[in-house]
């Protein structure tokens, strides 16, 4: 098994932090937005921090929005971190309506949209993450959290909006927030997306990140 | 929802220094070895400080941000001496997570807007300096308590968070370094004051201290400095006191990291 990943960069937030943590856990870390590197990677991973239209905007400008698409053609290994896990929705409601890479359906709303709890926004907390009620027992089976312990393990989230999956068997982790079920991470075939940050979530998160490379 | 124990180093050149209400500095260490220390005991955050940026007109951290960044997988919020969108960035560069303003947000409020807007709300954090005064209410100060601002302290907060602030953190100036406990009614004051997380800080000198805060306010997380710097307690005792309170904190032991 190959430990190389390549990391785009497109000037979105915390690149530094996620190639470090990739490079603790002993990963050939390729940091970069060239074309024929991210196709011929063996996985690939989209950090980002910030706004989603921003984000959106900037892979638009680099070109980057077919490439990804032609990545996802491959069926390789998939991983958007916050902002990146956001964008491979359809759309999001963050400031008016704006479209995402559209690789999963759903979209990305408000985290306090749907409850009449008075709740602190952005949420900025560790919380356990477990799979939805009712999921089959090997949910997390050939995932990058095969090895996590459900609803012991704690991860790092800052943020203000997630996602909704129009189909809840994307749905492959979730963590609660003062009653709100957050969607944590997401998956279909390949491609994952996770809300919290690993490469801001001590070992836990360096665990998931090891997951996510024997991919 | 979990509350957060973080870890606050207050830092003049390259020294981890601590005083009491925000004078007579005393030498406590190296701030990287300290830093990676308190990851490694299972801090949820740290907050770095430049206590001497003010007057340089600069904030000097990005060396020592961006050696513990390396090796420390926790959040890392950086302030002191920051006052334009390119100071947030390049410490967010370096690794850092969030900058905190104070001064130059007390002088131009919309910096928090502009920071906000370009790097997010998460990224923002509005750093307030309180004084306690004689006929009751706080003032924000600057400059480790040396200069006022003539903003009242609840109202200052309020307007943060309107403007773009994802975070506030509450610094008591005179608690800090007491080790006598926080001031709870400026903690509890400004966390009904506003709609995002606030972090209080100042006068923690026991685990007892922490519980109070997390019990009889609605503050989301706890900064500490001397207690931790001068070993009060330990990261973990301080864990097992809030478990036993039936305080939600980061329950360490029922984790398994990577393997090495």
């Amino acid at each position: 098994m190959s430990n190389k990943v390549v990391v785009i960069d497109y000037g979105i937030g915390n690149v530094f932090s996620v190639c470090n943590a990739l490079k603790q856990i002993d990963a050939d870390v390729k940091l970069t937005r060239d074309k024929d590197e991210i196709l011929s990677a063996d996985r690939v991973i989209l950090p980002g921090v910030g706004a989603f239209a921003k984000a959106m905007e900037a892979l638009e400008d680099l070109h980057l929005v077919e490439l990804l698409n032609q990545y996802k053609q491959l069926e390789r290994p998939f991983l958007g971190i916050c902002i990146g896990m956001q964008v491979l929705m359809d759309n999001s409601e963050e400031f008016g309506s704006h479209h995402g890479l559209g690789f999963i359906k759903g979209t990305v709303v408000r985290i306090d949209k749907d409850t009449q709890e008075n709740l602190r926004v952005p949420h900025i907390s560790w919380a356990n993450i477990r799979p939805q009620i009712g999921q089959d027992e090997n949910a997390w089976s050939d995932t990058p959290l095969a090895s996590f312990k459900r609803d012991r393990e704690s991860v790092y989230f800052v943020h203000s909006y997630h996602c909704k999956p129009a189909n809840l068997d994307t749905v492959l982790a979730q963590a609660d927030y003062e009653g709100v079920e957050l969607t944590a991470a997401i998956q279909e075939g390949s491609i994952y997306g996770v809300q919290f940050h690993p490469e801001r979530s001590g070992g836990v998160g360096q665990k998931f990140l090891q997951g996510f490379m024997k991919l | 929802m979990k509350h957060r124990l973080i870890a606050r180093l207050d830092v003049k050149m390259e020294h981890l220094i601590k005083g009491v209400r925000m004078e007579g500095w005393r030498k406590m260490g190296d701030p990287r070895e300290r830093a990676i220390n308190y990851y490694n005991q299972g801090v949820d955050e740290l907050i770095y400080m430049d206590v001497v940026a003010s007057l340089y007109g600069r904030n000097n951290l990005s060396n020592i941000v961006r050696d513990v960044a390396s090796e420390v997988f926790v959040p890392i919020t950086v302030g002191g001496g920051v006052r334009s969108l390119e100071g947030v960035r390049d410490l967010l560069a370096v690794g850092a997570d969030k900058v905190a303003i104070n001064t130059a947000a007390t002088l131009d409020p919309s910096l928090l807007t502009t920071i906000s807007d370009t790097y997010g709300s998460q990224a923002t954090v509005l750093s307030i300096e309180a004084q306690r005064q004689p006929n009751g209410g706080w003032l924000a100060m600057t400059d480790n308590g040396r200069n006022h601002t003539g903003r009242e302290v609840v109202e200052w907060a309020a307007e943060g968070a309107k403007r773009g602030a994802g975070e506030i953190l509450i610094t008591s100036i005179d608690n800090d370094g007491t080790s006598l406990g926080m001031d709870m009614p400026l903690v509890e004051q400004v966390s009904q004051a506003v709609n995002i997380p606030v972090i209080a800080c100042g006068g923690v000198g026991q685990t007892d201290h922490v519980v109070a805060a997390f019990e009889q306010t609605d503050v989301s997380a706890v900064a500490m400095a001397k207690a931790l710097h001068s070993d009060a307690f330990t990261l973990s005792s301080l864990r097992d006191a809030c478990h036993s309170a039936k305080i939600k904190v980061r329950d360490i032991a029922q984790e398994t990291s990577h393997v090495q």
